[in-house]
C-alpha cells in the first residue's frame, strides 16, 4: 500500500513539473522553456532538499515540530554569508569562484551547526526548551549578520545583499550545477541511511543498544541536514514554515514513520508543494509574489496545530 | 560471561556505583534487587555501554564493552530499559523487526522474518502484530519491547524491570517465557525485578544491591532471609519456605 502511495505521490509532482513547463507557454517556446527548464531544476533541487533536512532533523532530534529552519539554521547560514563578506571584504568576496564560496559557505555552516546543535543534543533537551532556544538562536543569528551589515561600508553591502536575496521568483541559478552535486550526494547518503534513521528514531538508548555508534551517527546526519539547508538557502533563501509542513503532510500520507516510505514521500510532497505552487502562481494566477507568502501562511497554521495538539507521540 | 571489575561511577558529585566487582557466567537468571536508587539501571545501562564508562571495566565473553564496536556487541547482548519511549506510527511487527538491525543493518530476510514471527508468537503479540504502537496498553508495549530485545537473538539480555505495566498472567508468562529462553538456549539474562517473590521463584541467583553497592550475591534460598532482606531494604519482613522456594510476606 505504501508502495502505491509513493506512486501516486510521483504521477503528481510529474504532473506538477509538466504544468510548470507548459502552462501559459507564449513568444520564444524554446527560450521560455530553457528558462524555465532552470528554474524548475532549482524549484526540485530545493523541494528535496528542505524535505529530506526537515524529516532527517525531526527523526534526530526525536519529535515532529522542530525544523532545520525554526532552530534557526537558515539565519546560521545567512550569518555565514555575512561573515565572509565582513572578514574577506567585499572585493575579496566578489572576486571569489561563487562555486568555491558556496563550498566555503556549506562548510561553514556544518560547524556552526554541529558546534550549536550537539550540545543540545547531548544535554537531551526537551521540546519546548529545544524550541526556545532554537528561536532565541535565529534571532541572534539575523541581528548578528545585521549588526555585520551595518559595521560594513555601503558597497561591500551592496554584494552582500546580492548574495543573500534569493526567493522562489529569484532563484539562484549560477550556483544550481553545484548545488545540484551537493543535493544529489546528500539524497544518496540519505536514502543509503534510511534503515538507520528507523533505528535512530527509537531515542539514544534504545539505538545504542542496537549497536549505532549515538554519537558519531547523529554529528554525520547533522553534517548532512546542514549540506541541504545550505543548499536550500543558497537558491532560495530561508523559508520559515515550508520544511514542517511537508513533512507533516508526507508523514500522513505515508502513513509511517518507516524512513524507507517517509523519505521519498517527503521529497516528492516537497516538488509537489513547491513547484506546484509555483506553476499555479506564476502562471496560471499571473502573480508570482505570493507563493512563498501562502506557503509560510499555511505551514505556520500547521505548526500552531501541532503545537495545540502536542503532535502526540 | 559478563565479568564487572572495579567499576564505579559518578554522576556530578554524587557517587552512584562505588567500586562494583561482579561476575556473571553464561547461562541462567540472574536477578537485581535493591530499593529505588540502589544504582541497579545504571549497573544494568554501563554494561550495555548506554553510558560510558568513567572507572573499571567490563568485559562480555572478553570483549570490552567500551571498546567493542557497536553492532558488534549488539549482537552479543540486549537491553531492555525502563522508561523506553518510542514513536507511535510504528507497527508492533516493525518494533520487533528492529531487534533484527545489528544482523542485517536492517534488511529483513526470511530468516529474519521467521526469528521476528517466533518473538511475537512468545511474548503473545501474534494478534496485536499490525497494531500501531499508540494504541496499545502500557502493558502491550512493554511486552512488544521485551519482543523486540529478544528478536536481537544475543547471548545476553539485560532487562529493566519487565515487569512493569503487566498484569499478573502476563508477568508470570513473561517470567516463565525468560527462564524457557534461559534453560533451553543457555541464554544468560540479567533483569532488575522489584517483585524479590519473582526473584525467588525464577532466579538462580540474586544480587542485592544498596547505596551503589552490591550487599548480597547468592541463591533464593540463602539470599531471602529475614535479617538479609532488613539490611537491603531497611525494614523486617516475615519470610516461608513452600514448596522449598522462600516467599518474602513484605505487604503485612
Amino acid at each position: 500500500m505504501a508502495g502505491r502511495r509513493i506512486l501516486g505521490l510521483a504521477l503528481v509532482a510529474v504532473a506538477c513539473m509538466v504544468a510548470f513547463l507548459a502552462i501559459g507557454l507564449r513568444g520564444d517556446i524554446a527560450f521560455v522553456l530553457q528558462l524555465r527548464a532552470v528554474k524548475l531544476a532549482a524549484l526540485v533541487q530545493v523541494g528535496v532538499a528542505i524535505a529530506l533536512s526537515t524529516v532527517v532533523f525531526q527523526t534526530v532530534t526525536g519529535n515532529r515540530i522542530l525544523t532545520p529552519s525554526i532552530m534557526g539554521l537558515d539565519a546560521l547560514y545567512l550569518f555565514g554569508q555575512m561573515l565572509m563578506v565582513f572578514l574577506l571584504g567585499g572585493v575579496g568576496y566578489a572576486t571569489l569562484d561563487p562555486q568555491l564560496k558556496f563550498a566555503a559557505e556549506i562548510l561553514l555552516l556544518m560547524a556552526l551547526a554541529c558546534a550549536l546543535l550537539l550540545p543540545m543534543l547531548r544535554r537531551r533537551l526537551d521540546m519546548g526548551l529545544m524550541l526556545l532556544a532554537g528561536v532565541v538562536c535565529g534571532v541572534l543569528f539575523r541581528s548578528l549578520q545585521a549588526l555585520l551589515a551595518r559595521l560594513i561600508d555601503p558597497n561591500e553591502f551592496a554584494v552582500a545583499q546580492s548574495a543573500s536575496f534569493a526567493s522562489f521568483n529569484a532563484v539562484r541559478t549560477d550556483l544550481l550545477a553545484f548545488a545540484a552535486l551537493v543535493t544529489l550526494a546528500a539524497v544518496i547518503v540519505v536514502w543509503r541511511a534510511r534503515h538507520v534513521l528507523d533505528i535512530v528514531a527509537l531515542g539514544a538508548d534504545a539505538a545504542t543498544g542496537l549497536g549505532i555508534h549515538w554519537q558519531r551517527t547523529v554529528t554525520g546526519l547533522l553534517v548532512l541536514v546542514a549540506a541541504l539547508v545550505a543548499v536550500s538557502t543558497a537558491l532560495v533563501g530561508p523559508v520559515a514554515f515550508f520544511g514542517l509542513l511537508v513533512a507533516a503532510l508526507a508523514e500522513r500520507i505515508a502513513g509511517t514513520v518507516r524512513h524507507a516510505t517517509l523519505l521519498p514521500a517527503a521529497a516528492l510532497t516537497g516538488i509537489i508543494v513547491l513547484v506546484g505552487g509555483q506553476a499555479l502562481f506564476q502562471h496560471g494566477l499571473g502573480s508570482g509574489a505570493t507563493l512563498g507568502v501562502v506557503i509560510e501562511f499555511v505551514g505556520g497554521i500547521v505548526f500552531l496545530l501541532m503545537l495545540l495538539w502536542g503532535s502526540r507521540r | 560471561m559478563i565479568r564487572i571489575e572495579n567499576v564505579s561511577l559518578r554522576i556530578r558529585a554524587t557517587p552512584i556505583l562505588r567500586d562494583i566487582n561482579l561476575t556473571i557466567p553464561k547461562g541462567g537468571v540472574v536477578a537485581l534487587i535493591g530499593p529505588n536508587g540502589a544504582g541497579k539501571s545504571s549497573l544494568l545501562s554501563l554494561i550495555a555501554r548506554l553510558r560510558p564508562l568513567q572507572q573499571g571495566t567490563i568485559h562480555i565473553d572478553g570483549l570490552p564493552v567500551d571498546r567493542t564496536p557497536g553492532p558488534e556487541l549488539a549482537r552479543v547482548v540486549a537491553i531492555l530499559r525502563q522508561d523506553s519511549t518510542v514513536a507511535s506510527r510504528l507497527k508492533v511487527r516493525e518494533l520487533v523487526g528492529f531487534g533484527r538491525f545489528p544482523h542485517g543493518r536492517g534488511r529483513l530476510t526470511a530468516a529474519d522474518l521467521e526469528i521476528v514471527d517466533q518473538a511475537l508468537a512468545r511474548f503473545d503479540l501474534t494478534d496485536l502484530a499490525d497494531r500501531f504502537l499508540e494504541t496499545l496498553s502500557g502493558g502491550q508495549r512493554q511486552r512488544a519491547l521485551v519482543a523486540m530485545a529478544f528478536a536481537q537473538d544475543t547471548d545476553y539480555l539485560l532487562l529493566d524491570e519487565p515487569l512493569n505495566n503487566l498484569d499478573m498472567h502476563h508477568a508470570r508468562e513473561l517470567m516463565r517465557s525468560l527462564r524457557a529462553i534461559a534453560d533451553t538456549r543457555a541464554r544468560t539474562m540479567v533483569i532488575v525485578l522489584h517483585d524479590v517473590n519473582q526473584a525467588s521463584a525464577y532466579a538462580d541467583r540474586i544480587v542485592a544491591m544498596q547505596n551503589g553497592r552490591i550487599i548480597a550475591d547468592a541463591a533464593p534460598l540463602d539470599l531471602l532471609t529475614p535479617d538479609t532482606l532488613e539490611t537491603v531494604f531497611g525494614f523486617r519482613m516475615r519470610v516461608e519456605i513452600i514448596a522449598g522456594k522462600p516467599f518474602v510476606l513484605h505487604h503485612l
